[in-house]
């Protein structure tokens, strides 16, 4: 191979790690009740979202960061973040005011956000860093009655939806860093799709941390009404840097009688370099609650990035008869790690719920599922079926599985079942000898051991989601 | 062409090819026969560049080149296939997806245009049909869940499509019933050609009936001990290996 072939294939490694140059206003560094006064008055809230966010920050002071997971980190200090930056340009009003830099930042990561230029049949919501910097097909959506928008437009336009539901999955206790996130969250998509609507595109929120040493705190709020249904993806990218940028974000769905959601994460932030230096540590809560009878909630999710992602998409099913599903494919190299997995509570009758983790540790990492099964007195009938597979690429790095499974109910039917292996030396000769390169064999061998969970995502990100796999691996074997 | 030339090669300590000489010239069907531990899958797995052995000197020449110093996918993109003794299974990859990434990745090496996954189809269901084999073939995935025939069969199909010069079968025709040893051959039957060669590793002489060979090699403890026309199978299926070292 040619030093101009290894220099672009080194590249290629994280295609999406440059900056934007543009004009960011930014709030001082730390965070106190001032900081979080001065994100409420920039964002133009009514007062009860003020009084939220103080007695969150109130909350969090009194609360300290979890340690219980697989995961090692210097000690992050809070007071050294920027808590809020955003494009200094005033907010655009439609997508030909937008500033051309950022339009061109979007275009460069693949999602154009020209409604002539966009994807056919997806409406995307654009944050950059703590805002919201464009919503596309927002006119087709209001005729079919679907409200997709920026959240802090939604506090001030739907103050009656946000005020019922925003913490009613995610309470801001919940935990350190849904507190931290309640207290500061600056920008992220809300959607509400009334009764008896299907959404008539898929809705994606893009989410770019661009400006250094800031935090990214997003939330998201997903209303699914009775007998409506709605898919959303969402997509994360960011500048490769040296110093490591926290990402707390909170995502609350709530699904009503026969409702279904369908969210689907290709989370690709920067996952630091090959010795370990940078990279996003990516904090998350995301939850939904199937209220509502025969509803359901599905959480598909492909895990690429980050050099620490500690996050459990959760279901808790309170409607009889309703459904939660995790499929989940996590992907950690060199000196990444993860400890991910999913939480289903049954508590309604006869409900069911499906996980399906893959794990692939490569280089020095370590990947680590973490799930928890509850089915208590009253979920009479309920069923799980889980299934852990972890693959093992070279001999540093380590797959971890901690199921947790509490049954309360005698009438409840629980399957586990659990697998290790390692990408075999006669699969890669046998794939060598049919003339795939090294590269390729490894690329085909983990998309197949990943297909059942690729399936579940929405086509158009499919093939993205395998070109990622296979990139994130490179270089991993010999 | 391929020409070995005083090939020895090693696993760790152990030397296991000692000087191996053998010509195969286009257009020819070589067998090379054997007791267990001649050296027979060691040839077979160092003409196609497996880790793990190492060869310690001599060369292996095809169509002008030392393949010896080749990637495996590069000796693929020069034409040569190894059809292995166990093919095996890739959880989860189905078989069109895997011959369709094979075969491309062999056409772009050698410079020729990809093929869509229509052109593809067209040229596998074909191929499927010619070696009489179901259309779910090409949809389950590779070789996970078939029986020993089926394999081979498949092994037979990724040959047809990929269209090598020189087709290594290692031991093949193990463990197969009549039928299948009949596919087997006609597969690479189909293949005979003035640019086509073959080396058929085999312990029996019963595959050589039905592939029809030009020269039957002995190899024993490392090295060509005896070569002869087709009727010397007969003869070492008659007699057996015994005294052959000494020859």
């Amino acid at each position: 191979m040619s030093t101009t072939d290894m220099q672009a294939l080194a590249e290629q490694k994280y295609k999406y790690g440059f900056t934007t140059d543009i004009e960011m206003e930014a709030f001082p560094r730390g965070l106190n009740e001032d900081i979080i006064r001065m994100i409420s008055a920039k964002k133009d809230e009514p007062d009860w979202m003020l009084q939220w966010r103080l007695k969150a920050y109130a909350a969090w002071l009194q609360m300290e960061e979890p340690n219980w997971a697989k995961l090692h980190h210097p000690p992050i200090d809070y007071q050294d973040l920027y808590y809020y930056a955003a494009p200094a340009k005033a907010q655009p009003k439609s997508l030909d005011e937008v500033d051309p830099e950022l339009l061109k930042t979007y275009e460069k990561l693949g999602i154009p956000l020209h409604e002539r230029a966009a994807l056919a049949g997806v409406a995307v919501d654009a944050v950059f860093d703590s805002v919201s910097v464009a919503t596309t097909f927002r006119e087709t959506l209001s005729k079919a009655g679907v409200i997709f928008c920026p959240i802090s437009e939604a506090v001030r336009e739907h103050p009656e939806l946000v005020r019922e539901y925003l913490g009613s999955v995610v309470p801001v206790r919940d935990n350190y860093f849904a507190a931290l996130n309640s207290a500061v969250f600056s920008d992220g998509s809300f959607v509400y799709i009334p009764k008896g609507v299907r959404c008539p595109m898929e809705l994606s929120t893009y989410f770019r941390i661009n400006a250094k040493n800031t935090g990214q705190f997003e939330r998201t709020l997903i209303i699914a009404d009775e007998a409506a249904s709605v898919s959303y993806l969402e997509g994360c990218t960011a500048p490769m840097r040296d110093e490591n940028q926290l990402h707390a974000a909170v995502v609350e769905l709530v699904a009503l009688d026969e409702a279904k959601i369908k969210y689907s994460t290709v989370q690709n932030w920067y996952p630091g370099d090959a010795e370990g230096k940078g990279g996003i540590y990516n904090f998350v809560t995301k939850r939904g609650a199937c209220r509502g009878r025969n509803s359901k909630i599905s959480w598909t999710q492909v895990e690429t990035g980050s050099a620490i992602t500690w996050k459990y998409p959760s279901c808790i099913l309170q409607g009889d008869g309703s459904v939660g599903e995790f499929y989940s494919v996590a992907v950690t190299n060199n000196y990444q790690q993860a400890d991910t997995g999913t939480k289903m509570i049954h508590l309604g009758k006869n409900t069911t719920s499906t996980i399906i983790s893959k794990g692939i540790s490569a280089g020095h990492s370590n990947n680590t599922y973490r799930g928890l099964v509850k089915i208590s007195a009253t979920a009479s009938g309920a069923r799980n079926f889980t299934q852990c597979d972890s693959l093992l690429i070279g001999d540093q790095c380590g797959a971890h599985t901690v199921p947790y499974i509490e049954n309360r109910s005698i009438s409840a039917k629980v399957e586990h079942e659990a697998t290790t292996s390692k990408i075999a030396e006669d699969q890669l000769f046998y794939c060598r000898s049919r003339g795939l390169s090294q590269e390729d064999a490894v690329g085909l061998i983990v998309n197949g051991f990943c297909k059942d969970v690729l399936k579940e995502l929405p086509m158009e990100f499919a093939v993205e989601a395998q070109k990622l796999l296979s990139v994130s691996l490179e270089g991993s074997v010999g | 062409m391929l020409e070995i030339k005083n090939l020895h090669a090693r696993i760790g300590e152990k030397e296991i090819l000692r000087g191996v000489n053998l010509v195969v010239p286009d257009g020819e069907i070589h067998a090379i026969m054997g007791p267990n531990g001649a050296g027979k899958s060691t040839l077979s797995y160092v003409l196609s560049g497996r880790d793990g052995y190492e060869v310690t000197e001599g060369e292996a020449i095809y169509d002008g080149q030392n393949i010896l110093d080749l990637a495996p996918e590069d000796r693929a993109a020069a034409g040569i296939f190894l059809a292995f003794q166990y093919p095996v299974e890739l959880p989860g990859v189905g078989n069109a997806n895997f011959l369709r990434t094979a075969l491309n990745a062999i056409r772009r090496k050698r410079g020729e245009e990809e093929l869509d996954a229509v052109a593809f189809l067209k040229q596998a269901r074909a191929a499927v049909k010619s070696l009489h084999m179901k259309e779910d073939f090409l949809k389950r995935n590779v070789n996970v869940g078939f029986s020993g025939g089926e394999k081979k069969r498949n092994e037979m199909l990724q040959m047809a499509l990929l269209q090598p010069g020189l087709a290594i079968l290692d031991e093949t025709d193990s463990g197969l019933d009549i039928d299948a040893l009949k596919i087997v051959a006609d597969g690479v039957n189909a293949l005979r050609g003035p640019k086509f060669s073959a080396l058929v590793i085999t312990h029996y002489q019963r595959l050589l009936d039905h592939i029809v060979p030009d020269v039957v090699h002995v190899l024993s403890a490392g090295r060509i001990v005896r070569s002869g026309p087709k009727e010397l199978a007969l003869e070492l299926e008659a007699h057996g290996y015994a005294g052959l070292e000494a020859a």
